[in-house]
């Protein structure tokens, strides 16, 4: 705003694109330190136990964390977003029973995915449509829905399950693309680099950046804040759907309590990925090694018979731990 | 009937008596004075995790490692007693036990300046784990109670299981705590204007971080009343319960975003998921609805929370200032 | 007479600024004391020293000639110091007596909280400055005049001797800033010291009884008000004597761009019609809380009017976003920076880009490359001081900011930009820049609308100027009836015989 600002182009000093970045800081960057945990998380299930390094072994494991991390894609950008979604694991049970009534009313492979993928799809439209339509808190919003639908998977299943999908529907969760390359593995792969595309390189991942930073200004910049919002809900909905479909594939039936608890997995695994949880920072490659972390952990720990439980304390520390430590440090 | 328009307490208050009227309708037993004690008696866990759920909630945080830490305390008292502890020092420990679960993580928000969702969504697996540790994940059944131990929630003073007079005690005492005393003050002032909090002498972080530790207590009285009231006391027991304590504040009208909610509205929204559950039985509904009744319940209350709330814009016109 | 609370060589430096260098303030009882200075000057650090949030590395601070440490924001307000903030001090949620009352409240038995006697004199403390509320209304309930009321009264109700007003005036309409300086008034007779923070000279004329200026964290001058003159305390305030002076302008206006009829709101505004025409700056003058906001804020989408009809370069438009607004040609740069300016935590590049994205993507995928480019471009135009394009905007000064959203409106090749109080809370050495800058937009052929409560500013940048009063336009005016008489007149609802209407 200086007086001459528009007649002396020519005279106003350049201001570079971007600085050289120090390589100190490239190092010391979250999905740097997310490497070398995994590294290290690697290289002691390694020692540990002489089952771990195994082709086969190793793409058992992959099926810890393959589903999860569909979601995890889209929880990250709806969280970068400023938003949350707890009614994922629910939209699976919901998602998974209405697999279910496909496959009881004849339905062929295809006919099931696509119920699978609508009904996720419906949820999401639930979501986003009470969060950006009528404006109400996410993490209310979705503690509802996520009694919502999956309540409603029990009113149709009570304590039975479906079982007996087509064996063409195992493909999903049980096939191979080749060698030891799952189906999920490689869904898992295609969506990643999907989803860093649309969330790193494209007009949408930047305002999804914009709003979770300042949505008010986003809004005054020309950002359609609610549509933006609603498509997230609704990719985060088909992208459990199709989670649901690789779940149920995998384990061959349906029962109302399937998923149960797997929100809270995948809210770490972002979280641990480095995305902020109160939005505007985060990347899709932090979200892709949170995953190979946890599901090496887990994983690890199966082969040395530690309970479950033992890993999911392991978890919990892990999630504190990575944002308490450089927050102390930064103290000193 | 401007008591009735501004008070989401009266309105909440009223569509339970309307809900309970309808069921009594048809199922007159229903409304029989033992059975609505039987329903608040059923309710009281919820109801006293909600009340401290609601004073998190008030200070703009959340406490999602209610139910782990009640399922440790509880776990604690059954091996206390297991151990041969008398009864009333196991009454006097447990409620000690929850705070310090409570306070650290009142520290971590407080100190480090964490969130509370990934500071509790995290302690709430931990905490779980501990019981694991503790117990090897073994569970302690009935015929290693002691009778004393399992009798007392449901021993019966002046007409009323002990159970209850908890309950109304836990209610009594944090009406007058929230409502009397400077300290009650400040959990709504921090979450209503925590930068005016700071100008009248509030510590925000401390505050915080007490509402922790208070619900951590709550937590750990309830550890021992519902291991006592079920007879067994294992890793998973009151599993994905802090969602029902959410949503009893939700359904009560505390607001997600801090400042707003009171003790009788954390009760009443306890109360509303207590009579639905104990109804759908009675009316011949499956008891898998409740659930699903459940989430629309959340989701209403907190539609009509909010248009109730909702700011009601610049008023500028002077026609619209008459209106 | 001896000051109540003095300070002496107080000093406070965050990492890279010395906020505070030696300063002093004396506040004597009875009076009201101004602190003036520029955005910067250190007004807002001394506030928070006063208030016990902030604790200086060296100086003393004396009350009653004895020393004291402000150790947090209760040992200052057991000090006797409070304060009344602009807008965001008190607690919605709570009565009226709770947040008169909140963390000093009158205590019964066992220690608890004695209601009654709360309500009681909660009720007598508002009856003594005028005010007649209930106190067991939720504070939600005022408007904000009244709880400026309710600020006061909790300030007279912890006894203190010193108040600090810091802009007390910003959100209030003419005739309750009246009613604030019979308050004000009040408050002296009652001996309280008074620290007046304002921008606003003829509040500090109207009230203040002795000044204090800080430059650059350093104390300049303390003196008398009557002893002083406006350009003494200009020159004071900036180190230099600078009349305001209005940059000439060519006056080429072209063809209408853009004509509004009938927009109507529910609440905020009525029958808001005017034309603009390129290359000419059109004034919205009306006090804060005139509905000229709410009716510039519906032109660029924000706010949804009722019905209405505009056309851009004669072609109808429906606005009902703000995508739509940018795509008409219509770019707003609002009051409030600090929440709708610039998105804090994006590089400056990237806030430049934002409404155009799909200008700068390829096959859907963005490119950094013109990214770069078109934020090179306009940045330079606009001389902003930043290290390099990919830095945060929120590591920028205010000024610099600002700089960045006229940067990524200007790179929309707008037709009509909307300058909400482009000069509100901005020191005076940077108003000037401000004026010439959006004159030169006018003469780049840009049609530029002005919305801003100071008449100086408004009659000398307007070709036209528009006056609302309550939602509506009392008054178009133009070349010789543009007089600063005619604008009070208008906005006050005053007809050509002086009867209020």
């Amino acid at each position: 705003m200086n007086p001459e600002a528009n007649t002396g182009a020519s005279r106003a000093r350049a201001i570079p694109d971007r600085l050289p970045p120090p390589l100190w800081q490239a190092l010391r960057s979250w999905e740097a330190l997310l490497v070398v945990v995994f590294v290290l998380v690697f290289a002691a299930n390694s020692f540990a136990s002489p089952y771990f390094l195994n082709a086969w072994n190793l793409s058992d494991a992959t099926f810890n964390f393959t589903e999860k991390a569909m979601i995890a894609f889209a929880m990250a950008m709806l969280i970068i977003a400023g938003e949350i979604d707890l009614s994922v694991a629910s939209i699976i049970a919901l998602a998974s029973t209405a697999m279910g009534l496909a496959m009881t009313a004849g339905a062929g492979t295809p006919l099931i995915v696509a119920a699978g993928l609508v009904t996720g799809l419906a949820c999401g439209a639930v979501n986003g449509w009470l969060v950006a339509g009528m404006g109400l808190p996410s993490i209310v919003v979705t503690i509802g829905t996520m009694s919502l639908f999956r309540g409603i998977a029990f009113v149709v299943l009570g304590d039975q399950a479906f079982t007996g999908y087509p064996p063409g529907f195992a493909y999903f969760g049980q096939g191979y693309v080749w060698w030891v390359i799952s189906v999920e593995l490689a869904l898992f792969a295609a969506l990643a680099i999907g989803f860093y595309m649309l969330l790193h390189r494209t007009g949408f991942g930047r305002s999804v950046f914009a709003i979770g930073n300042n949505a008010t200004a986003a809004l005054f910049s020309g950002i359609r804040v609610g549509r933006v919002r609603f498509m997230l809900f609704l990719l985060t909905g088909v992208m459990s759907g199709l989670a649901a479909v690789c779940l149920t594939s995998r384990l061959g039936s349906t029962r109302p309590s399937i998923a149960t608890g797997m929100e809270l997995e995948v809210v770490t695994m972002v979280v641990l990925g480095g995305v902020s949880i109160l939005g505007g920072s985060g990347s899709i490659l932090g979200v892709v090694l949170a995953a190979f972390i946890m599901g090496m952990v887990t994983f690890g720990f199966g082969l040395l018979n530690v309970p479950g439980i033992v890993m999911s304390i392991f978890v919990g520390l892990l999630l504190i731990g990575v944002i308490a430590v450089p927050r102390l440090l930064r103290r000193k | 009937m401007t008591w009735l328009t501004r008070s989401r307490e009266a309105q909440l208050a009223l569509a339970i008596a309307v809900l309970t009227g309808l069921i009594a309708l048809r199922f007159p037993g229903f409304v029989a004075p033992g059975n609505l004690m039987a329903v608040f008696n059923d309710s009281a866990p919820l109801i006293i995790l909600a009340i401290g759920q609601m004073i998190v909630i008030l200070t703009k945080c959340i406490d999602l490692s209610v139910a782990a830490n009640l399922a440790l305390s509880g776990m604690v008292a059954a091996m206390l007693n297991g151990a041969g502890v008398p009864l009333p020092v196991i009454l006097l420990a447990d409620p000690l036990v929850g705070p310090p679960f409570g306070g650290v993580n009142g520290v971590l928000v407080w100190k480090l300046g964490i969130p509370s969702i990934v500071v509790t969504l995290g302690t709430m697996t931990i905490y779980r784990g501990i019981i694991f540790l503790m117990t090897n994940g073994k569970w302690i059944n009935a015929h290693e109670m002691t009778e004393g131990f399992k009798a007392l929630p449901r021993l019966v003073l002046l007409g009323l299981p002990v159970m209850s007079w908890v309950a109304l005690a836990v209610i009594a005492l944090f009406a007058l705590i929230l409502g009397r005393t400077g300290r009650g003050r400040a959990f709504l002032a921090v979450g209503g204007n925590p930068h005016a909090a700071v100008y009248a002498g509030i510590d925000v972080g401390r505050t915080q971080a007490l509402a922790f530790v208070l619900s951590g207590a709550l937590a750990g009285l309830t550890g021992y009343l519902w291991v006592s009231r079920y007879a067994v006391a294992y890793v998973d027991i009151a599993g994905g319960f802090e969602l029902d304590v959410v949503a009893a504040c939700v359904i009560g009208g505390v607001s997600i975003a801090g400042g707003v909610g009171t003790v009788a509205g954390a009760v009443l929204g306890a109360l509303f998921l207590g009579v639905v559950k104990n109804a759908l039985p009675v009316i011949g509904i499956s008891p898998f609805w409740q659930m699903a009744i459940a989430g629309m319940a959340i989701l209403l209350a907190v539609a009509f929370n909010a248009s109730q709330s909702r700011p009601r814009g610049r008023i500028i016109l002077r026609e619209a200032v008459q209106r | 007479m001896q000051p109540v609370l003095s300070l002496r060589g107080i000093s406070k430096s965050f990492p890279g600024v010395k906020a505070l260098e030696d300063v002093q303030l004396d506040l004597y009882p009875g009076q009201v004391t101004a602190l003036i200075g520029e955005n910067g000057a250190g007004k807002s650090t001394i506030v928070k020293i006063l208030t016990g949030i902030y604790q200086p590395e060296a100086g003393e601070i004396r009350v009653a000639g004895q020393g004291m440490r402000f150790d947090s924001a209760e040992a200052a307000a057991q000090a006797g110091v409070t304060a009344i903030h602009q807008e965001t001090v008190l607690f919605d949620e709570l009565s009226v007596a709770e947040n008169i009352w909140l963390g000093h409240a009158p205590r019964g038995r066992f220690g608890l909280i004695d209601r009654a006697e709360m309500r009681r004199s909660a009720r007598t403390l508002l009856q003594s400055i005028g005010a007649d509320l209930d106190p067991d209304l939720r504070l939600k309930e005022l408007g904000i005049a009244s709880k400026h009321l309710v600020a006061i009264a909790r300030a007279l109700s912890i006894d203190a001797r010193v108040v600090i007003m810091d802009e007390p005036t910003a959100a209030l309409s003419h005739k309750e800033i009246h009613e604030l300086y019979d308050l004000v008034e009040a408050l002296k007779a009652k001996g309280k010291a008074i620290l007046f923070i304002s921008h606003k000279f003829d509040e500090i004329f109207r009230i203040a009884d002795r000044y204090t200026v800080f430059r650059d964290g350093r104390f300049v001058a303390e003196g008398a008000m009557d002893q002083v003159g406006e350009a003494d305390l200009v020159q004071m305030m900036v180190g230099r004597s600078v009349d305001q002076i209005f940059p000439t302008r060519a006056h080429n206006i072209g063809d209408e761009v853009l004509r509004v009829a009938g927009y109507n709101h529910p609440t905020e505004f009525a029958d808001i019609a005017f034309h603009l025409r390129r290359g000419g700056v059109l004034g919205v003058y009306g006090p804060v809380g005139a509905g000229g906001s709410g009716g510039m804020q519906a032109l660029f989408g924000i706010t949804r009017p009722s019905r209405g009809a505009c056309m851009v370069e004669g072609t109808a438009r429906i606005i009902r976003s703000t995508a739509e607004a940018i795509a008409a040609g219509i770019v707003y740069v609002p009051e409030d920076r600090g929440r709708q300016g610039a998105v804090k935590g994006l590089p400056i590049f990237q806030n430049v880009t934002l409404p155009q994205l799909n200008r700068v993507s390829r096959r859907g995928l963005l490119q950094m490359a013109e990214e770069f480019a078109l934020a090179r471009d306009y940045t330079a135009r606009l001389d902003l001081r930043a290290a390099s394009l990919d830095q945060d905007v929120g590591l920028l000064s205010g000024g610099n900011q600002q700089k960045v959203v006229i940067a990524k409106w200007l790179a929309t090749r707008p037709k009509v930009i909307i300058l909400d109080e482009p000069t509100k809370g901005i020191d005076i050495g940077s108003k000037a820049a401000v004026h010439a800058f959006m004159a030169e937009l006018a003469a780049q052929g840009l049609a530029v609308i002005m919305v801003s409560s100071e008449i100086p500013e408004v009659l000398g940048m307007s070709d036209r100027v528009i006056v609302m009063r309550e939602g509506r336009i009392v008054s178009e005016l133009a070349g010789e009836a543009m007089t600063p008489e005619a604008l009070v007149r208008a906005a006050a609802g005053i007809d050509g015989q002086g009867v209020a209407a």
